[in-house]
């Protein structure tokens, strides 16, 4: 990093930086140069951050108030809406809050996907991305478990037993999953005790995501690389700081419509119901966020397999670095990948529509072939159009227009800029 | 700016898809509607309206339903029907439980007092199934959010007594219903004119009855709506007016350089 050493002003200061360099990472946070060309599709990482610390701080009030016991989960939820002063809040903020930071999650993927952030130098950000979003299903997953509601133990139920598809250990698994032979209060408390951990492990790993940023910093909507600090560049604070301000209140307001005026209408109705094992829900369905991964299991007949293809459908997220091969990172100067971008955002949400429907008739068509074109996309579209696509000549700089340099020209330039980095 | 307009539309696009979505799954017959006082922004209880669900609840569904999640306490509390202290003392007192064991080592029965959760009509659920037929009679405290429909499906339901179509068998003890999911019911119609005497001089249509019973029941599922809207009219606002701050103070500092944001 190209930044002017720092030295803190007072003696103490000084005393205490030569001996933990706190001070110097508050100056390099706020200093940090920051691409000036940003959108607002950028602040979602500071959102994200917002909320990762909403969901620990509400839930550290609810895990107060909860008991984590099959026969007073219900009541211990019920306990926190009526009894609790400002329980209500607490519990619809958490429960809403969820599905607010999945809807900001998805809008930061997508974001890297059309800017190309996944690419070099960049691809340790994504993977360490990837663990996060990896981790906060299964900490929403098991979160859901937790009001032991109707679709709480049913959803359980459906997700341990795709376990169970492993062949030759695959039943011993599932009972070791539960604790038992079935889902049961063993179950609960351990995905209670894994509910309160991963948020930490979420926490971590951000830390890392963000770290890693800003090893080579900010990829940008143009997604050339920019010398920084530059003319190029503003420094975080205060520009990018009041920028995300900004954003993160817009985000608070729809956050508090759902929160005071439509708490329950992201939840479904039967997690009102206490769990029975002995009467299954009509349509055991995920939350809105798990669904186009629901819709991918379920459009592969074979369990197995529909596990495989589920998990699958991560993994060539993780890789998918080397897998687009274009060197060229936005989608702004790519036209065919462009329309390609789309028809993905149309298909993940075609599957998350009929990830909701039950998997027979039509909806089972349509889920396969929507399957069929999301791996489609990362493992032949993505490699082939890398290779042959004509893509659009590339700025120099930020601030510079086109000079009708060839894309090759720039990214010779792009190149040199990196070498010169390492 | 225009660029943000873009993404604010885009954000209520995908809030709305997701919203539609989770609504998409089942709900086969329309149901009634009704224009509640709860909904909407500022929606508040009709405060008379809950007292007389109050009514309909304790002299015609409390035979078999269950409050288990109240406690009288809240019937005298603020934002739901608002008995005076003194009128929830007496309908507890109604209702006997068992407390102890006292100094000998006894349970013993005293009447309720208002710190005490809504007496139980069976000990046990398996009580109650075999009094009702095999159906379990729900318990009601969160019934309203715990259908797809809400306050419209309760309504329905109680006002969805018909005759079967012909040529549906109905075995015995089993009732047919518009809006009931599958259109078969163990509950008979709970509801006929004037089966309760409303104290207000109200007149006990079964309409007005369902009307009642379902507000009220909509309050025992959500016994702070009233702080609910009004917390979220005020923090709306608030946070309205604290973003048009940050974004003229936004513009200021950008205005340091030439890049538009």
């Amino acid at each position: 990093m190209s930044e002017h050493e720092y030295t803190p002003k007072s003696k103490v200061g000084k005393w205490f930086n030569d001996r933990l360099p706190l001070l110097t990472l508050a100056n390099h946070l706020t200093d940090y140069p920051t691409p000036k060309n940003l959108n607002y599709w950028w602040t979602f990482g500071g959102i994200l951050t917002f909320c990762l610390i909403t969901q620990i701080i509400t839930g550290i009030i609810l895990g107060m108030h909860y008991v984590a016991h099959a026969d007073l989960a219900f009541q211990s939820v019920e306990h926190i809406m009526r009894d609790v002063n400002y329980g209500w809040l607490i519990r619809y903020v958490h429960a809403n809050g969820a599905s607010m930071f999945f809807l900001a999650v998805y809008i930061h993927i997508f974001r890297s996907l059309y800017y190309g952030s996944y690419k070099s130098p960049r691809e340790v950000i994504w993977i360490i991305g990837m663990l996060i979003y990896f981790l906060m299903m299964a900490t929403a997953f098991m979160g859901y478990v937790l009001p032991w509601g109707q679709m709480s133990f049913w959803g359980a139920t459906v997700i341990t037993n795709l376990f169970s598809a492993i062949p030759l250990v695959g039943d011993s698994i599932t009972t070791w999953l539960w604790g038992g032979y079935s889902v049961d209060n063993p179950t609960l408390t351990r995905f209670f005790s894994l509910h309160y951990l991963f948020p930490f492990l979420i926490l971590g790993l951000v830390v890392l995501h963000i770290w890693a940023l800003h090893v080579p910093g900010n990829n940008n909507p143009i997604g050339i690389e920019i010398k920084k600090p530059s003319k190029d560049t503003v420094p975080f604070h205060p520009y990018i700081v009041i920028k995300d301000l900004f954003a993160l209140l817009i985000f608070l307001i729809i956050f508090a419509f759902f929160v005071f005026f439509s708490p329950n209408i992201l939840g479904h109705a039967d997690n009102y119901i206490e769990a029975n094992p002995l009467v299954t829900p009509a349509h055991i369905v995920p939350e809105w966020y798990l669904l186009p991964f629901y819709a991918i299991l379920r459009s592969v007949p074979d369990k197995l397999l529909g596990v495989i293809a589920m998990f699958a459908a991560i993994f060539v997220l993780v890789i998918l670095p080397w897998l687009d091969t274009s060197k060229v990172r936005s989608t702004v100067f790519r036209p065919i990948y462009k329309q390609f971008y789309w028809f993905l955002v149309a298909d993940v949400l075609i599957l998350g529509y009929v990830g909701a429907m039950p998997a027979e008739g039509i909806y089972l068509l349509i889920a396969r072939i929507a399957t069929a074109y999301y791996f489609a996309h990362f493992l032949i579209i993505l490699p082939f159009l890398g290779m042959k696509e004509k893509t659009a000549p590339l700025p120099l700089s930020i601030t510079e227009p086109v000079l009708g340099g060839s894309a090759d020209m720039a990214m010779a330039k792009n190149n040199s800029d990196f070498k010169e980095k390492l | 700016m225009k660029k943000f307009f873009k993404l604010i539309s885009f954000l209520i696009l995908i809030s709305s898809l997701i919203i539609s979505n989770a609504n998409a799954a089942g709900e086969k017959q329309e149901l009634l509607k009704v224009d509640w006082s709860f909904k909407s922004f500022f929606g508040k209880f009709d405060r008379a309206s809950l007292q007389r669900g109050y009514q309909v609840y304790s002299e015609v569904c409390a035979s078999c339903h269950s409050l288990k999640h109240l406690s009288y306490r809240n019937l005298a509390e603020k934002g739901g029907p608002e008995f005076t202290e003194l009128e929830a003392k007496a309908i507890a007192s109604n209702f006997e439980v068992t407390d102890g064991p006292n100094s000998e080592g006894e349970m013993f029965e005293r009447p309720a007092k208002l710190s005490d959760k809504f007496v139980m009509p069976y000990a046990n659920v398996q009580e109650a199934i075999a009094a009702n037929g095999g159906a379990y009679p729900p318990d009601m405290s969160v019934l309203v959010k715990a259908r797809g429909g809400g306050a419209n499906y309760i309504y329905s339901v109680l006002m969805g007594y018909e005759d079967p179509p012909a040529g549906m068998e109905l075995d015995d003890g089993v009732y047919y219903n518009k809006y009931m999911y599958g259109n078969k019911i163990k509950m008979a119609s709970p509801l006929d004119d004037d089966i309760v005497e409303y104290a207000d001089g109200t007149k006990a249509t079964v309409d007005q009855m369902a009307k009642d019973v379902t507000t009220f029941l909509q309050w025992t599922a959500e016994p702070h709506l009233e702080t609910r809207h009004k917390m979220g009219f005020r923090v709306i606002i608030y946070l309205t007016v604290l973003t048009i701050l940050v974004y003229f103070s936004m513009k200021k500092i950008w205005s340091r350089i030439e890049t538009k944001v």
